[in-house]
């Protein structure tokens, strides 16, 4: 099925419960503003919603949701948005509240999320380990992070399935534009449950020690907008620049010297693209997925730059 | 520096006819180490910039010591890079270089005033490295979007840099935008003739000599 008809039938069953929406004809609308007119797609459906809503003379808010949306929990990044989630409940926690029933962390393939729920809202209990799909509950923000709500209308149903809990992994895109310090070859302490960077041949924690060789890089990706740290382990590294240890051993030996690597690095990864993929720890992304976003797509960046 | 990294300053997407025009500067607060930012006409802030374009001449053009300019083309005007003592790699990367090639620079705005009281925009670069023409193409639509995005913002209330705009240029915002689409619409259409593969060719440089 098109993405377009997809809208259609999904823009018919929001109006559904009011009046009678066909969605061939919904779907001829949003073909006429996408194919035609060039408007991009989430433009298009608004416009023709508005339209049937005026026409049938009714608020947008009275507009069912037609079923919220299914969605990962590490991709909710609005307030107040009704969802519905497929997770395992992989923690519970102590209320700190007599208004509250359960709090703890719901899980899913993408990562871990903090839930509530409320006494008033008289749902049944959940089980910590169990498997569950919750429908309609509500997202919620308290200084950039985010939770969800169960409220009366949550649908809780037990699925017999064990759900892989991520974690929270995060996708950045942009220009590599520096390498910091503490990048290339380095040593690691070889103390046992210290892996610390040496400086100048010392461990900050066990001082002069015989130090292993490692690759990182330690890079900023950074798209115009914002900045992002992002580290590159050994295998990251090497899959990144095509340089092995052995071979960045090698170099160093030759030139008698560590920082050529790191500057070596540089000349193959500096001022190009990447689109990476790894959890959040810190202020970094560890990098564990790394793909370079190829071939820009310039009739679509027209249409968006003119669309703005 | 990297060390100060958490307040690392972002670089600004801006094409050159806009980088050009964007003479005055200033800093956000009174101590002296206070970063020194350039305004850019379309109502934005900018103590780094990150292009990519084509190197089309370099000359040593210092007296004592080495002191290289590069003339980096894009699809709007040439940036001017000056690299000397003080960055060895961009200076010995510019000395490398065989013109014409792609580059990706990361640097900062740096402005100087000429004897007859214009003031002239430059690049202190911290990087230079040789790309290729799909970084190029990328660059392109990020920077024509990032443009576009400002020039829609300008007339925003409360952006306090579109009204510095206002009050130090007399220059119009979308101007920057028709130069945007247009260099956006030149790559759609080399892509058509060369069948994606956009950007073979160095561009014709698009300023005259200052």
């Amino acid at each position: 099925m098109s993405e377009l008809r997809q809208e259609a039938e999904a823009i018919a069953e929001q109006f559904s419960d009011h009046t009678d929406v066909d969605p061939d004809d919904v779907e001829e609308r949003l073909t006429t503003l996408v194919d035609e007119y060039r408007v991009p797609l989430d433009e298009a459906s608004r416009s023709v919603t508005n339209s049937y809503l005026e026409d049938a003379g009714m608020e947008r808010d009275e507009l069912g949701r037609g079923g919220s949306e299914e969605v990962l929990v590490n991709d909710i990044d609005e307030d107040e948005q009704w969802v519905d989630l497929r997770v395992e409940l992989v923690d519970l926690w102590e209320p700190r509240s007599d208004s509250i029933s359960q709090v703890g962390l719901l899980g899913d393939e993408s990562g871990t999320i903090k839930f509530v729920a409320f006494e008033t809202s008289d749902l049944p209990e959940l089980t910590e380990g169990q498997a569950y799909e919750l429908s309609n509950v509500v997202t919620d923000e308290y200084e950039g992070s985010y939770s969800v709500k169960l409220n009366r209308t949550t649908g809780i149903t037990e699925i017999d399935e064990a759900i892989e809990v991520g974690d929270n992994a995060d996708t950045v895109e942009g220009a590599l534009v520096d390498i910091q310090s503490g990048s290339g070859l380095i040593k690691r302490c070889p103390e046992e449950d210290c892996t610390r960077v040496l400086q100048n041949g010392r461990c900050s924690e066990h001082g002069q020690v015989e130090g292993e060789f490692d690759l990182r890089i330690k890079g900023v990706l950074d798209d115009g907008e914002t900045v992002t740290e992002v580290i590159f382990d050994r295998e990251a590294t090497e899959d990144l620049t095509g340089m092995t240890l052995e071979e960045a051993k090698d170099m160093a030996m030759d030139a008698l010297d560590t920082t050529v690597v790191a500057e070596e690095m540089g000349e193959d990864v500096l001022g190009r693209y990447y689109r990476v993929t790894g959890p959040t720890f810190g202020r970094y992304v560890l990098v564990d997925e790394m793909e370079d976003p190829g071939t820009v797509d310039v009739e679509s960046a027209l249409i968006e730059a003119r669309s703005i | 520096m990297s060390q100060s990294a958490p307040t690392r300053e972002v670089a600004r997407r801006v094409f050159a006819s806009e980088f050009n025009d964007a003479g005055y500067t200033f800093t956000e607060s009174d101590d002296e180490r206070a970063p020194v930012y350039a305004l850019l006409p379309t109502g934005e802030s900018s103590n780094r910039v990150f292009f990519v374009g084509t190197l089309t001449e370099k000359e040593d053009v210092g007296e004592d010591s080495e002191y290289w300019r590069g003339r980096i083309v894009d699809p709007t005007g040439t940036f001017f890079v000056y690299a000397g003592q003080y960055q060895p790699e961009a200076a010995s990367k510019l000395r490398d270089l065989e013109p014409p090639a792609y580059v990706a620079v990361v640097g900062k705005p740096r402005t100087y005033e000429t004897d007859d009281g214009t003031v002239r925009v430059s690049v202190r670069p911290e990087s230079i490295t040789e790309v290729d023409a799909a970084t190029r193409d990328r660059w392109v639509a990020e920077t024509a979007r990032r443009t576009v995005e400002r020039v829609a913002a300008f007339d925003d209330e409360g952006n306090e840099y579109a009204r510095m705009a206002r009050e130090e240029y007399d220059l119009d915002p979308e101007t920057y935008k028709a130069a945007a689409l247009s260099a956006l619409e030149d790559l759609d259409e080399s892509g058509d003739e060369l069948a994606g593969d956009a950007g073979d060719e160095p561009d014709p440089a698009g300023t005259p000599e200052p």
